[in-house]
């Protein structure tokens, strides 16, 4: 049986933010740039920041990563007709963010996002799926992040993890200041402990 | 039938994380084994754009980022569909696309090769595909430029390509290469495909029929995202 095959993937390179985020890149061209807002002003739910710095197996910060986030709202609803639940208007639960040049953190604001269904009956404790690009790898990494405060000891997918102390490698740690409530997820993609990623 | 998982991801088709002829991905490649998931609702979605998003000239480099004229380089038009695996078109999905001028310089405050910027090329497109999967862009033919991996490398003429599709289990970033451009065969990224019928896959075709006489020379690239099944039997990804 003879089907398509699926185009082959290729680096983003060091390049990507000419396309994915000109102003970046050092100049100004579209009318707006996608993924900066992701939940927009009318979600309901608690407002996080979720900062974090990717680092390659030499324990270097990675300084050219594009991340891109997809979550559910605080109802566990996603924004597309598969899900087919109502969100709030201008929830579009996708964000795409780089890193500073200079010291590898990235960051994004959002909602945090509520508990959403998973396979076979099954509760996905709240996450934010994460798609992380960059020169030097050759097919997106897809992983999770799940939150400290939350209750995650049946969420499936962290569950399927045979090294139970890898599953912290997808959990994020909650700080509260002034400022407000932030998530820190770091992210290693190679060497002491490597981040699980998901072939999704 | 309603439509259900994405067909497996054939990873044996795509670059394996470690190709260490490029040598960026030595210390970006994850050692341990990826975590294989079944669809669940977080990866059968996706995030979902419309024509609001985009303005109608974006998809035309050659006037995007235009001060007073034209950029320098080949015209070119760049235009297919993209499907998934059963060959269905994947349409009003979002495709984003950046490249070097024709001199081979990006406009990008960290590309320093000694090519000139053009200062009337920006070198960013996007389109939405219509009703049936198709896209175009208009653009000038990106020139090739040396990067820093043995000590003379140089990339192939290629355009970067980003498409959503429907789902995040879709997401997808390629390149497209120019047919007949003998770099092809040097460039360690290109090369870090395995298989040769896939890295046709990622060849652009001369056009002749499409081209513009007397103004622009096309080439045909269709992308493939990953293909859907349709349930035959009650497979429970929604649970029950």
């Amino acid at each position: 049986m003879e089907y398509l095959k699926e185009t082959p993937s290729q680096t983003a390179g060091p390049y990507v933010h000419i396309g994915l985020a000109p102003k970046a890149a050092g100049f100004d061209i579209f009318k707006q740039e996608l993924g900066w807002d992701i939940a927009g002003p009318n979600a309901a739910g608690e407002r996080i920041r979720v900062e974090g710095c990717v680092y390659d197996g030499t324990g270097a910060p990675v300084k050219d990563v594009l991340l891109e986030a997809w979550q559910a709202n605080a109802d566990g609803h996603y924004a597309h007709p598969e899900d087919g639940r109502d969100v709030e208007d201008g929830f579009r639960g996708w964000g795409r963010v780089i890193t500073d040049f200079d010291t590898g953190l990235w960051g994004f604001d959002t909602v945090k996002p509520g508990t959403t269904s998973g396979r076979n009956g099954t509760t996905q404790a709240p996450h934010i799926n994460l798609w992380i690009v960059a020169r030097g790898i050759n097919l997106g990494l897809n992983t999770r992040l799940y939150f400290d405060d939350c209750d995650n000891s049946a969420d499936p997918v962290l569950n399927l993890i045979e090294q139970t102390h890898r599953r912290q490698t997808l959990i994020a740690t909650r700080h509260e200041d002034s400022k407000g409530v932030t998530y820190r997820f770091d992210v290693h993609i190679q060497g002491t402990g490597e981040t699980v990623f998901l072939d999704i | 039938m309603k439509p259900a998982e994405y067909y497996m991801r054939d990873r044996q088709h795509h670059a394996p994380a470690l190709t260490p002829d490029y040598k960026t991905s030595l210390t970006r490649s994850p050692q341990y084994a990826l975590l294989s998931l079944e669809n669940s609702l977080s990866e059968i979605t996706g995030p979902v754009f419309s024509h609001n998003d985009i303005d109608p000239l974006d998809n035309d480099l050659i006037k995007n980022y235009s001060h007073g004229g034209d950029p320098i380089g080949e015209r070119i038009i760049v235009h297919g569909h993209v499907l998934d695996e059963n060959a269905q078109p994947v349409p009003n999905t979002m495709v984003e696309i950046w490249q070097a001028n024709a001199g081979g310089r990006y406009r990008h405050k960290k590309d320093t090769y000694l090519a000139p910027i053009d200062p009337n090329f920006g070198g960013c497109g996007r389109t939405m595909t219509d009703a049936d999967g198709y896209y175009y862009f208009r653009t000038v033919k990106p020139g090739a430029y040396p990067w820093r991996n043995w000590v003379n490398n140089w990339r192939p003429a290629h355009i970067h390509v980003s498409v959503f599709g429907a789902a995040f289990a879709q997401r997808l970033i390629t390149q497209l290469y120019f047919e007949g451009d003998p770099l092809i065969a040097k460039c360690p990224i290109v090369q870090t495909v395995p298989d040769a019928a896939a890295i046709e896959q990622m060849v652009a075709k001369l056009d002749m029929n499409t081209s513009i006489p007397l103004d622009s020379i096309a080439y045909r690239f269709d992308i493939v995202l990953r293909g859907r099944r349709s349930t035959l039997f009650e497979n429970r990804l929604e649970g029950n």
